[in-house]
């Protein structure tokens, strides 16, 4: 009813091709990057800003990023959380130790990250499926180690360095709505790059070295230089995300942040939110990040009843049978459950 | 009309064994440009092994390949035979599930595209336009072969007889010099046979491709290609046109056994 194609016609392929080319669709968008932009940074407490909103988009950053490699490319990684400390140590090591200016050391970090991730990536040419997966596992915990052990790097055995205080053109970046403009403008021109790239050419030949390989090579596509381009591509993301969340969240580097709990974290992310999909992402980046505080927000009433160890378990149980829940719901993830609201709105009022 | 062209591909004393199966034996083949040859013969003669070789996907034990009139190396890499300009469908098929039928027909063109990684980050200028010729030129396509209804349809929607169709528009997209279409027709109606015969005649006729194909009906076989191999065990046992094949006492052993020769 209030979601149609009809009437809406498009008479050049340019406009066929835009990234929202149902009006709707692109309305909606506005709205959200007005609610980003503008209303979130004047209606929200600092805490919501700077511990909730924050991680969030990073999170999202790089869950894209994973997606990019599981979701487009058909490539398994269990070590993303890896790459992103990787990308927040490097920036930090070049802001930090450097003076490097703030932006150019997010961007390095995003390309130590991306040649880091490349290398790891080289299994990929020849093995696929588990034993990818169980390769990109190693990934984790050589760079794990690595940080750890190699003193220049993480400066002693605990793994931490500290953020110092961040300024753009002499501007400093002290309160959490700066950091939030700084997560958000990169993560908005990340996502817009990272459309592009799937929407074109590189995306396509990614999508069929996933669906079929050998037919992908047979037809011209250059399955090694695309592979490796997948994980550079999807691992400069982590970085990048690694980098804004040390820089925009925690405040310093540390390895206990990107412990491999945090890559599990981040493939049920594009599971639960729709693998191949950019709204998945951020669906899957929501449900990890908002779910859990939403529980405890509204387990917060029983607190007084329940003892607060029994509680956090029930937290815990609760966050884990939603994810089944969601699973059994729809398996290929929230994106698909919204496209199917969308297939319902256009034909309403009519079942079919 | 007559005058001997150099042929665009030559394959000489082609052998390949599979663990101790010689599943191709010496087998020399040319295919000349503008023609429809047919590759025929019982399951299991090496048909399919021999389109894999011309493709790339399986490299021969002995034997040469010529395209063009230059011998390809020993070890050279599929997609770079695709990039010069040989093209195919699969036998039991190879869509790219996941992607719409628009989808799949691009990435056919995806060696006559050439804006780099940054451009198309950015979707800037080239790569827009770039983007959008091709879009045009797989339009054509979709309009040639008559799928326009399913063109946003996910391939793994489809069924199969336009899977098929989608596949060899998929192959057509690529301009190739020459097209290697394993078994069009197989596993269809009379009707989705007929179709997809016209249009590889119109491939033929009309945009001028090179085109082998491998197809079990006799039929089809005799009314739309120029020229047949006919292969058996491994080797190949008769070579000519329709009406040769048809009276050649070794295709008629090949086909019917012993007594009914």
């Amino acid at each position: 009813m209030f979601y149609r194609e009809c009437g809406n016609y498009k008479d050049t392929y340019a406009k066929d091709m835009a990234i929202f080319p149902i009006p709707l669709d692109r309305y909606g968008f506005i709205v959200m990057l007005i609610l980003a932009l503008i209303v979130i940074p004047l209606i929200a407490t600092d805490y919501w800003i700077s511990s909730i909103m924050i991680p969030f988009y990073c999170f999202a950053l790089s869950a894209f990023g994973l997606n990019i490699l599981a979701g487009y490319a058909g490539q398994i990684s269990i070590g993303h959380a890896a790459f992103m400390a990787v990308g927040a140590y490097a920036s930090l090591i070049l802001y930090g130790r450097y003076g490097i200016p703030l932006l150019p050391s997010i961007l390095g970090g995003g390309i130590v990250s991306a040649a880091v991730g490349t290398f790891f990536g080289l299994p990929a040419l020849r093995i696929k499926g588990f034993y990818l997966a169980i390769s990109t596992l190693a990934s984790q915990f050589i760079i794990q180690w690595v940080i750890v052990h190699w003193r220049w790097v993480s400066g002693g055995v605990f793994g931490t360095v500290e953020a110092p205080d961040m300024q753009i053109f002499g501007w400093a970046l002290d309160t959490p709505v700066r950091k939030y403009y700084l997560a958000l403008c990169i993560m908005i021109l990340l996502i817009t790059i990272g459309k592009n790239l799937v929407r074109g050419q590189l995306g396509r030949n990614w999508m069929a070295i996933r669906d079929m390989d050998y037919a992908a090579e047979i037809i011209g596509v250059n399955l090694y230089r695309d592979k490796l381009i997948a994980f550079a591509v999807s691992t400069f993301y982590a970085g990048i995300a690694g980098s804004l969340i040390t820089f925009c969240y925690y405040g310093a580097a540390n390895i206990e942040e990107f412990h491999v709990m945090v890559s599990f974290a981040l493939i049920g992310m594009i599971i639960i939110g729709g693998l191949g999909t950019i709204l998945g992402s951020f669906l899957g980046a929501g449900f990890f990040v908002l779910l859990p505080i939403a529980i405890n927000q509204s387990l917060g009433a029983f607190m007084d009843v329940v003892p607060s160890d029994i509680l956090s378990n029930i937290e815990a149980i609760i966050f884990g049978g939603l994810i089944v829940l969601f699973l059994i719901v729809e398996p290929y993830g929230m994106a698909r459950l919204w496209h199917t609201i969308k297939d319902k709105m256009r034909l309403w009022p009519f079942p079919y | 009309m007559n005058e001997k062209k150099e042929p665009i591909l030559r394959a000489e004393n082609i052998s390949i064994t599979f663990g101790g199966l010689k599943a191709l034996d010496r087998v020399s083949l040319e295919i000349n440009p503008g023609e429809i040859m047919a590759i025929i013969g019982p399951n299991g003669a090496g048909k399919t092994t021999m389109l894999n070789i011309i493709n790339g996907f399986y490299k021969p034990d002995e034997g040469r390949i010529i395209f063009e009139g230059k011998e390809r190396p020993k070890k050279m890499k599929p997609n770079l035979i695709a990039a010069q300009g040989i093209a195919r469908t699969f036998q039991n098929l190879a869509l790219f599930t996941g992607m719409s039928t628009l989808g799949n027909i691009m990435v056919g063109r995806t060696m006559l595209m050439h804006s780099n990684i940054f451009s198309q980050a950015l979707y800037w200028r080239f790569s827009q336009k770039e983007e959008i010729e091709h879009r045009a030129a797989v339009e054509r396509i979709i309009d040639f072969l008559q799928i326009e209804n399913i063109r946003r349809t996910p391939a793994s929607m489809l069924p199969y007889g336009l899977r098929k169709r989608v596949e060899l528009a998929r192959a057509l997209a690529a301009e190739p010099k020459l097209l290697l279409l394993d078994e069009p027709m197989a596993g269809m109606n009379l009707e989705e046979k007929e179709d997809i015969a016209r249009f590889v005649l119109d491939a033929n006729e009309e945009l001028g491709y090179t085109i082998a194909l491998i197809e079990h009906d006799m039929g089809v076989v005799m009314d739309i290609c120029d020229r047949i191999v006919v292969l058996d065990f491994g080797e190949k046992i008769a070579e000519g046109t329709p009406d040769e094949i048809k009276a050649d006492p070794k295709v008629i052993k090949a086909y019917l056994g012993e007594a009914g020769g």
